[in-house]
């Protein structure tokens, strides 16, 4: 592999009949990510469920729940590599009862992959789907049009399914769709290219995973640095140390630039950026180093770095697009545990503006309730000033989740419309 | 292109720095879980790299089931010593001594299952609200599953159908008194990962990685080190064979796979064209299918 290889993580959303784990399993196989003893087990296990050959579909099997029910239930990690590119898979269930589950996967997703199959063309699982990957800006969605071998690898079916899709996604803020018509089952158009369908002159599925241009799809305008915790050597070699450890959100910092600090306001002027190999002249997302500042201001844990030229919006009253993840409804003027970058604050949801009934798109402003899976525009209060950008120019800046502080858990995920 | 994009050693690199800062900066007392295996050395490696130039903020926790190589012993308090880390030991013995924990029995007995016990009382004993492991999801199906913050209840086990869900990068560590997390900085690593960070990095190693001559048994496909705990089998032979390993657990169960790499170039280069998983060799998840997700349950590391 080589040093410059970049990481892609990708997200595919579908059920077992849209033949999502068989394209999983696919891609792993064709690309001889599989090891020995892992295919002799699904072998063995294939053959005990009287299945012809090898079930590809058993690679993706997860905890003992999933496989007695046979159903994916939580997101699933999987990872491969090809001589190009390092992948990441988050691999989540597709049916609407696991909207959290796919709202999850596709947080971290540069690429959404999402399953049609050919027989049915676009559903309303499709549109869910895609609605779920613009609501979650992935920069980039591939629609696999799958079964390709059921319909007699027609042209005809696969552009009525492109028109189709076309119609739905142009209303949605989604900026680069592409479509490979494949056959999970068979591997065409999977790792190589399909012999059935020369009308198809575009690339197969990895190919096109290896070579998509993904590194603009970072922010590097706005320089936004959240600053985790404050390192204060007590060594002698580094008495007068103060740094600002953290991760770069959007941007580029180089030293010398002028910087303000949020929420306080203080101006100063970078004077070090350093890693443990050293010092280097700039950082970018989503580098972690440690910053040092020319003036001693007072800088804690959920304080922001910005460019003095370029900054967030402080504010208290938030409007974000709200996905409800628990079993536990929404509590009417409850008060919240608000974690936005490195910065906790108590927050509550003031108002609910609409919920999306997300089959059909349809905006709803009776229903008020959140309930799980809910996905609802909300304004939300907070105690003091976050420091936000929108999640349309910001990923990282731009979203938040909510705690329950009586149950600890995280019961929302919310994106700054 | 532009030059503005990170390769995906220094994205995983800085993924896990910053767990590991946000570990630091979500709990009281913090340790990570060293076993003296690869892993859990990079992760050590990594707080290093977190917190520099101060010195690394956690402790080094080590469950000791008495069954172990001597050079991770080794390796371990050289390394210690190297950090200026404190180390704190939890010994299985003491549990079985104590009988918080019985031995099990007959050729197969190991003490892998033991170390859960040990494991939750020297977490209880040292207050310690976060423990931070090694573990990889590409290991097995049930890591597959995990968290970045992993949540335990008073009991210590982990519920894996019920996990927080983990957004982003916005990771929630709130717990309630007596209730612990367990983080996984190199969750998004693989096997291979870990091998070319070790090489970029030049980050030692115990010996025992690197091709060596040991006496061992034939035994489930892999070659078991000799040792005082090993009772032969019938018709089990002791030979001499040139081995390393590529996984360490306890002496009892960690196979060796014959081998020649004997510098980490060769082993990355090795492990590229390996096509066994790393944990065919470890007789522990071997039990059944889902020996992982069971013991995990109950609070295995």
């Amino acid at each position: 592999m080589l040093d410059n290889n970049q990481l892609l993580r990708f997200t595919t959303a579908g059920s077992v009949d849209d033949g999502k784990s068989t394209l999983i399993g696919r891609l792993l196989y064709d690309s001889k990510s599989i090891f020995e003893d892992q295919l002799e087990a699904i072998e063995s296990t294939s053959k005990k469920k009287g299945h012809e050959g090898v079930d590809l579909a058993l690679f993706t099997d997860g905890l003992r729940d999933e496989r007695e029910q046979g159903i994916t239930i939580d997101v699933a990690y999987r990872y491969f590599t090809t001589p190009k590119r390092k992948f990441i898979i988050a691999d989540t269930p597709g049916h609407i009862q696991y909207t959290r589950n796919m709202v999850t996967g596709a947080s971290t997703a540069n690429v959404a992959i999402i399953l049609v199959d050919a027989r049915h063309g676009v559903i309303e699982q499709t549109k869910r789907h895609a609605f779920i990957a613009s609501l979650l800006q992935i920069p980039h969605i591939i629609v696999c049009i799958n079964k390709m071998d059921l319909v007699d690898f027609s042209e005809e079916a696969y552009n009525n399914i492109v028109s189709q899709f076309e119609s739905i996604s142009s209303k949605m803020l989604v900026k680069d769709v592409r479509f490979i018509p494949i056959s999970a089952l068979l591997g065409d158009n999977v790792v190589n290219r399909s012999e059935h369908m020369s009308w198809y002159q575009g690339a197969p599925l990895l190919h096109t995973l290896e070579t998509m241009h993904i590194s603009s799809d970072v922010n590097k305008v706005d320089a936004r640095f959240p600053v985790q915790s404050v390192l204060r050597p007590q060594s002698e070699d580094f008495r007068d140390y103060r740094g600002y450890a953290g991760r770069v959100a959007s941007g580029i910092f180089r030293k010398g630039d002028e910087v303000t600090v949020m929420p306080s306001g203080f101006t100063s002027k970078i004077k070090s950026i350093d890693t443990f190999e050293g010092e280097v002249n700039e950082a970018y997302a989503p580098m972690s180093v440690s910053i040092t500042l020319e003036d001693d201001i007072d800088i804690s844990r959920g304080d922001m770095i910005v460019r003095s030229n370029n900054k967030p919006e402080a504010s208290q009253d938030i409007e974000v697009m709200l996905c409800w993840l628990n079993n536990n409804p929404a509590k009417p003027r409850a008060k919240y545990t608000i974690k936005h970058t490195s910065n906790d604050q108590k927050a509550m949801i003031k108002e609910v503006v609409y919920k999306i009934d997300i089959n059909t798109l349809e905006r709803n402003s009776e229903d008020k309730d959140l309930k799980m899976n809910d996905i609802s525009k909300v304004k939300i209060r907070t105690t003091k000033p976050l420091m936000i950008d929108s999640y349309r120019e910001n990923r990282t800046t731009g979203s938040i989740i909510l705690v329950d502080d009586t149950t600890n858990e995280t019961v929302a995920a919310g994106m700054v419309v | 292109m532009s030059k503005y994009y990170l390769n995906y050693l220094d994205e995983l690199e800085s993924e896990a720095i910053f767990v590991l800062r946000e570990v630091w900066a979500q709990f009281e007392n913090p340790v990570i879980l060293f076993s003296g295996g690869k892993d859990s050395i990079v992760v050590t490696h990594l707080a290093r790299k977190a917190f520099y130039p101060s010195k690394i903020p956690f402790s080094l926790m080590h469950v000791d089931t008495g069954h172990n190589f001597p050079e991770t012993i080794q390796f371990r308090d050289n390394l210690i010593k190297e950090l200026g880390a404190n180390l704190i030991v939890g010994s299985v013995q003491e549990s079985i001594d104590q009988g918080r924990v019985a031995e099990e029995k007959g050729k197969n007995a190991t003490r892998n299952a033991l170390q859960i016990t040990t494991l939750l009382d020297a977490i209880e004993a040292n207050k310690i609200d976060c423990a931070i492991g090694g573990g990889r999801r590409d290991e097995e199906k049930a890591r597959a599953k995990e968290r970045f913050f992993s949540h335990r209840d008073d009991f210590g086990q982990w519920d894996p159908k019920n996990q927080r869900p983990e957004l982003w990068n916005i990771f929630n560590g709130k717990h309630f008194e007596g209730e612990h997390f367990r983080a996984f900085p190199i969750s998004n690593w693989t096997e291979m990962d870990v091998w070319n960070y070790i090489k970029r990095e030049n980050i030692s190693i115990p010996s025992l990685y690197f091709a060596h001559e040991r006496e061992v048994v034939w035994r489930s496909n892999s070659w078991i080190p000799k040792s005082e705990f090993l009772i032969l089998d019938e018709g089990e032979e002791v030979v001499t064979k040139k081995i390393r390993f590529r996984t360490l657990g306890d002496i009892t169960i960690t196979g060796g796979i014959e081998s020649d790499a004997d510098t980490v170039e060769k082993i990355a280069t090795e492990v590229a064209a390996m096509r066994q998983t790393e944990r065919g060799n470890r007789s522990d998840d071997k039990r059944s299918e889902s020996a992982m997700e069971d013991r995990k349950r109950e609070g295995y590391f």
